[in-house]
């Protein structure tokens, strides 16, 4: 069941070579076939992978490896690398607006974690830069959603603009817009319910509140075990929401998290923070590099 | 038709869009394999042909050696039943409990339900109002109690009440967690000690969405929680739950129901034929 790291996938050939002394095509070949390998099971979605490898290979195929001493080691250096440099920079910086209040929404499937990392998000904004946020119950479909985020403003000490089920989402977010500039509390984070990609009208829900609260950040949140699908989540919110960035959250789980590849790879944008557990303490900053070493099990 | 033949790059495109509906690349290279030898023994020239291979070849893979129906919900005759829903977080517990209630009640049963999550932040009030959606009560406890408590006087309520089936829901938890794993075998105990032969199903609610994790959350809860089934929400969207093909040729655990929404109406029972159909169907309709 535990999934083999690259380095335990990659020792096979590099025992062959270590044999001859000397790195041919085909073993580049089989060596770039684990990387597909490892990946794919560590959820990467197969496209992604499929241009991965081959710029893997591309810099594999030269004297990098092929003259190397230690080629098995240098197509891990290789495939490290490249996955770092696609995921990006630490980038974990929230935005600030020229005028308050700053305003952020929170986007993304079902359950993928969006009210629980508005609590966190507050939680962050107030405790490191000394901000006072304001959190919006926008999710008048799912059942208790409000109480949730009520709850979690209690737990907190943090105001939350609620107007029960029977409001719209749209006119909720205005008013806590306005609500926010009367007390001057200078962050607005507007929690939405959760919704598929592919639901048009729902989508439609978000593009308005969008256009009418000019959100400085539009954080997609997504699950990091998300499989295969992920990049299809991704490139929909992102097409049709121009998000600014994305929140991995239940990284505290054993899951790999290929999902971070695949989005990253079909939306361009940061991944900034990641979820590391249920408490309103832990969100942390995204790490590339770590990030690369967990997909590929080392 | 989009493939004239079944070649090389008839067995390609299986691949992907099989490993995109989250198979699994080793079982789907197996298969690949399978079917090929298949194809070549029956001498298969027509795609349209093929697609009934790869269906039975697929079935096969779920089903494994066993190849009986599975019973939806194995209903007591003159007990309460008790059905324990378990999973990570965010999967669709709540919303499930939610539906399969309902269903429940179509079906004549008196059903209740036990708020067993007295940990996340409005879990007591997101099953009681699905409760009151349905029409059925909860026994609930305040925040930050004792689950198995709650559990242990949902069982004492369901006897007292004379309810046909209790319900009994779980705070998610991630199964790397041993110390909630552990409370979840406990909330077990409590069950079997109560009740002769309880939990009489145990439900692990998986997201369809989710990737190769899947099957390491179906084996650890297993090993935790002895489950009998799996209910496979979230299929509405784009994601195809390949991963339970594994969880049930791997560990035999049969997938019970499908959820296809968030209304109360949105839960089927588990069609096989129909579900590995839906993993290559893309492939099929754009002829
Ligand atoms: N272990 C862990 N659990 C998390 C994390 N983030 C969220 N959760 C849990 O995931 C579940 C879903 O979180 P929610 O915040 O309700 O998700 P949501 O996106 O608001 O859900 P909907 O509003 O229904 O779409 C809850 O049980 C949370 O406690 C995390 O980083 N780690
Ligand atoms: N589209 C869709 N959404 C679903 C389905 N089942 C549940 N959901 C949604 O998924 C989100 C999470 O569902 P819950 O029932 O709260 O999940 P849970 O497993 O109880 O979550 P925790 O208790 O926080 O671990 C909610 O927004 C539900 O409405 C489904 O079959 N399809
Ligand atoms: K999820
Ligand atoms: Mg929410
Ligand atoms: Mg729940």
């Amino acid at each position: 069941m535990a999934f083999e790291g690259l380095a335990d996938r990659l020792q096979n050939t590099i025992q062959k070579i270590k044999g001859k002394g000397k790195v041919t095509e085909q073993d580049v070949k089989e060596m770039t076939r684990e990387v597909r390998l490892a990946l794919l099971e560590a959820d990467v979605n197969f496209k992604v992978v499929k241009d991965f490898i081959k710029k893997v290979k591309e810099r594999a195929v030269g004297q990098e490896v092929m003259e190397s001493l230690t080629p098995g080691q240098q197509v891990i250096k290789v495939v490290k690398e490249e996955l770092t440099s696609l995921m990006g920079e630490d980038e974990s910086k929230i935005a600030v607006a020229d005028k308050p209040p700053t305003v952020i929404m929170m986007v993304g499937l079902q359950g993928a974690g969006k009210t629980t990392t508005t609590g966190k998000l507050a939680n962050l904004l107030r405790k490191k830069y000394n901000r006072n946020p304001l959190l919006v119950a926008a999710d008048v479909y799912r059942p208790a959603a409000v109480d949730q985020l009520e709850t979690l403003g209690k737990q907190l000490d943090i105001p939350v603009h609620q107007e029960g089920t029977q409001a719209n989402p749209v006119d909720i977010a205005n008013r806590a817009m306005e609500k926010a500039k009367e007390e001057h509390l200078d962050y607005v984070i507007v929690d939405t319910a959760g919704r598929l990609h592919v639901d048009e009208d729902l989508m439609n829900e978000l593009s308005q509140i969008k256009e009418n609260v000019q959100p400085d950040e539009t954080f997609l949140v997504v699950d990091s075990m998300t499989g295969q699908d992920a990049v299809n989540v991704a490139e929909s919110f992102n097409d049709q929401l121009d998000i600014s960035g994305v929140i991995l959250t239940k990284l505290d789980g054993d899951t790999r998290g290929g999902a971070a590849l695949s989005i990253k790879a079909v939306t361009e944008k940061p991944i900034k923070f990641a979820g590391m557990g249920e408490k309103l303490d832990e969100l942390e900053v995204f790490h590339p590099e770590r990030m690369a070493s967990r997909i590929l099990g080392m | 038709a989009r493939y004239r033949s079944v070649d090389e790059d008839f067995f390609e495109d299986l691949e992907e869009i099989l490993i995109a509906a989250d198979v699994g690349v080793s079982t789907v290279m197996d298969l690949i394999d399978e079917l090929k030898m298949e194809v070549k023994r029956r001498n298969i020239k027509d795609t349209n042909e093929v697609k009934q291979v790869i269906s039975e070849k697929l079935v096969e893979i779920y089903h494994g050696e066993e190849d009986e129906e599975v019973a939806e919900l194995n209903l007591q005759e003159d007990d309460v039943t008790v059905v324990l829903f378990v999973g990570v977080n965010g999967v669709g517990k709540t919303t499930t409990i939610g539906k399969l209630a309902h269903q429940l009640q179509e079906d004549g049963k008196k059903v209740l339900l036990a708020a067993g999550d007295t940990f996340r932040a409005g879990a007591i009030e997101q099953l009681n109002e699905w409760g009151n959606r349905v029409g059925v009560d909860t026994i609930k406890h305040s925040e930050g109690s004792d689950p198995s408590a709650v559990i242990y006087d949902g069982i004492q309520a369901a006897r007292s009440r004379k309810a046909d089936v209790l319900l009994c829901d779980t705070a998610g938890r991630l199964q790397n967690k041993v110390n909630l794993m552990n409370e979840l075998s406990k909330v077990k105990r409590v069950i079997e000690r109560e009740v002769p032969n309880g939990p009489h199903e145990v439900l692990l609610v998986l997201d369809a969405t989710t990737g190769q994790n899947a099957l390491s959350q179906a084996k650890t809860f297993a090993d935790a929680t002895d489950v009998s089934g799996i209910a496979l929400t979230k299929l509405d969207g784009t994601a195809k739950g390949g991963i339970v093909l594994a969880i049930r040729n791997e560990l035999g655990i049969p997938v019970k129901y499908v959820g296809l929404g968030e209304r109360v109406e949105d839960l089927q029972t588990f069609d096989p034929q129909a579900f590995v159909y839906g993993l290559f169907a893309d492939m099929m309709d754009e002829e």
